[in-house]
């Protein structure tokens, strides 16, 4: 009963960094609750080859549905094979990452146990038996302590905030075949576009290079995407709302209220004054970088560090001093 | 073909949040009530369908309080057809939000119920896939653009690192992200029109939260920040300190 189940994510055949630290975090909570952390993987035949791996991030047991037909998402299959296994087990709670993958398939897992559910949380405690999760609202203007009322605590968690820690456990592995039947299938995915440059997604990297009206046309991003890949594989493009009205980038970069809030390592606004909407979707970074000519930027307000000056002149600099810096590394 | 769009009532964008004497509600003095964002990109796809099909209709359906009928006259004047205000006190708890609005479509034999992709208020991202599971319908979310025909809908979703084309037999759900286009303006013409669009408003059928609000907080304060420098050669300075102090790189 005060066991936790993870739903662990796999991309590209890798169980991923958010499902590393949902798998530590549920360590902690099922401790205090008295009890263990299992994780739940879905994926091909073969996926069990990956998932050793979640028992040194904390998974006592990592039971894996292995099925050709799982190989990539398919929103029915998961959420039905999710929910055999929660009824089969005695949870008192499910967490998953809040991924896109995992913000589709949470509120379906939900609709089917019949218990609430509370997404993209970026707090978790357990008080006197009963989990606490917190969450925020308004796009991070504040933030909701929750309980909820229902067995299993079903809640996402937002990716970057928690960390991830790697002892020398090893969890026990153990694969199932689960029954999937494709022909009952609503929806199936018909193909599969890469975006170009690049394939950390804003809501999931560790570092943000982030460029808004002060870089003055698209074609200057090629001085962001300089400074993004001396940052290294984690880094990822953003962009505020006005450029992405402005048609310079896409919609999946935006970071903001109407975009996507994040939270990574360091974030890095170039070129951005930090409209309300904005700030509300990047002030829980851990460190925060503002590069901008207007000393009176409200940007200016929730960074650690500013640099007042030309980005044309700064963000260059900066790109080479990064490099120097990770080629002495 | 009928579509349905359901709107959700918030506080607008640029609204600077005041947590209540409650502690566990915000301060609704002041602030400018608009459409949900997502739920007006919702709304103008569906718009534009009905459009390019020449034929159709466009049901709005909302949940809350009866201060929502402001809410579905500015969709009615963005040009849809009808409305309905399911009248109750909306939680936190999306699942009890979902069998509300299920409840109602259940009923209805409408090929597409479009959503925003999240409400700009509790950001759950939830109620639509509760939706589409509890009315038996297919579900895509993330939806960008879609094209509808004979019986199945093919959606173009954005995902983590890339894009996906779906395809969903109808009836279905789509929760709808921001794409190409803008929601319209409503015209003059359209905010008189939609005076005398019909606008039915009837009690939702009741549904306790499971969502127990222990209390709102303000966003954790940062600590003070600082200008390292001016220009480019503040640059080894800040590098410095990434490295160092905040031990970001």
């Amino acid at each position: 009963m005060p066991n936790v189940l993870v739903i662990a994510e796999t991309r590209d055949g890798k169980v991923t960094g958010a499902s590393r630290e949902v798998t530590s975090l549920a360590a902690g909570v099922a401790k205090s609750l008295g009890g263990h952390a299992e994780a739940l993987l879905l994926g091909d035949v073969g996926a069990s080859s990956e998932a050793g791996g979640l028992g040194r991030f904390g998974a006592a047991t990592i039971a894996v549905a292995e099925h050709e037909a799982l190989a990539s998402y398919q929103p029915e299959a998961y959420a039905q094979v999710v929910v055999s296994h929660v009824r089969a087990g005695d949870y008192s709670a499910v967490l998953l990452p809040a991924t896109t993958l995992g913000k589709d398939l949470a509120p379906r897992v939900a609709a089917l146990l019949d218990v609430p559910l509370a997404t993209d949380a970026t707090g978790l405690e357990v008080d006197g038996g009963t989990v606490v999760v917190e969450r925020p609202v308004y796009a991070g203007k504040a933030f909701a302590r929750l309980e909820i009322e229902a067995t299993p605590v079903l809640v996402s968690i937002r990716p970057n905030v928690f960390s991830a820690t790697e002892t020398d456990a090893e969890g026990a592995v153990s694969t199932f075949t689960p029954d999937v039947d494709p022909s009952t299938w609503k929806v199936k995915v018909l193909e599969r576009l890469q975006a170009t440059g690049g394939t950390t997604d804003v809501a999931e990297a560790s570092i943000i290079v982030s460029g808004g009206r002060g870089m003055k046309d698209p074609s200057n991003w090629n001085l962001l995407e300089g400074l993004r890949d001396a940052m290294g594989s984690g880094a990822a493009l953003g962009a505020s709302r006005a450029v992405v009205d402005a048609g310079w980038r896409p919609h999946s970069d935006q970071v903001g209220q109407t975009g996507k809030t994040v939270a990574p390592t360091l974030y890095i606004a170039i070129g951005i004054s930090g409209a309300i909407q904005h700030l509300a979707g990047m002030r829980t970074s851990k460190t925060i970088v503002a590069i901008n000519k207007d000393p009176s930027a409200p940007i200016f307000n929730v960074a650690d560090y500013g640099i007042v000056g030309d980005l044309f002149e700064v963000v260059p600099r900066l790109t080479e001093e990064i490099s120097a810096l990770k080629a002495g590394d | 073909m009928k579509q349905v769009v359901c709107l959700k009532r918030v506080p607008d964008t640029e609204t600077r949040i005041r947590i209540d004497g409650s502690g566990t509600s915000i301060d609704p003095s002041g602030v400018k009530y608009v459409i949900s964002p997502y739920d007006e990109y919702a709304l103008e796809l569906a718009l534009r369908t009905k459009e390019a099909a020449g034929e159709g209709t466009v049901e709005l359906l909302s949940f809350g309080d009866t201060t929502g009928q402001e809410t579905l006259r500015k969709g009615l004047a963005m040009g849809a057809d009808g409305a309905v205000l399911l009248t109750g006190e909306a939680t936190m708890d999306g699942l009890a939000t979902a069998k509300v609005l299920a409840a109602e479509l259940k009923g209805s034999d409408a090929p597409l119920v479009l959503f925003g992709v999240k409400a700009a208020d509790d950001d759950q991202q939830q109620v639509g896939p509760m939706v589409a599971v509890l009315t038996d319908r297919a579900c895509v979310t993330g939806v960008s653009s879609f094209e509808v025909s004979a019986g199945t809908v093919v959606c173009h979703r954005e995902v983590e690192g890339g894009s996906e084309v779906v395809e969903a037999v109808l009836p279905a759900v789509l929760t709808i992200t921001k794409g190409e286009h803008e929601p319209r303006l409503a015209s003059l013409k359209g905010i008189m029109a939609a005076k005398k669009k019909p606008l039915e408003e009837k009690p939702a059928e009741r549904v306790g939260s499971r969502i127990r609000v222990r209390g709102l907080s303000e966003p954790p304060a940062r600590p003070p920040g600082r200008i390292v420098g001016e220009g480019p050669d503040a640059v080894p300075e800040l590098v410095r300190l990434l490295r160092e102090e905040a031990k970001a790189i």
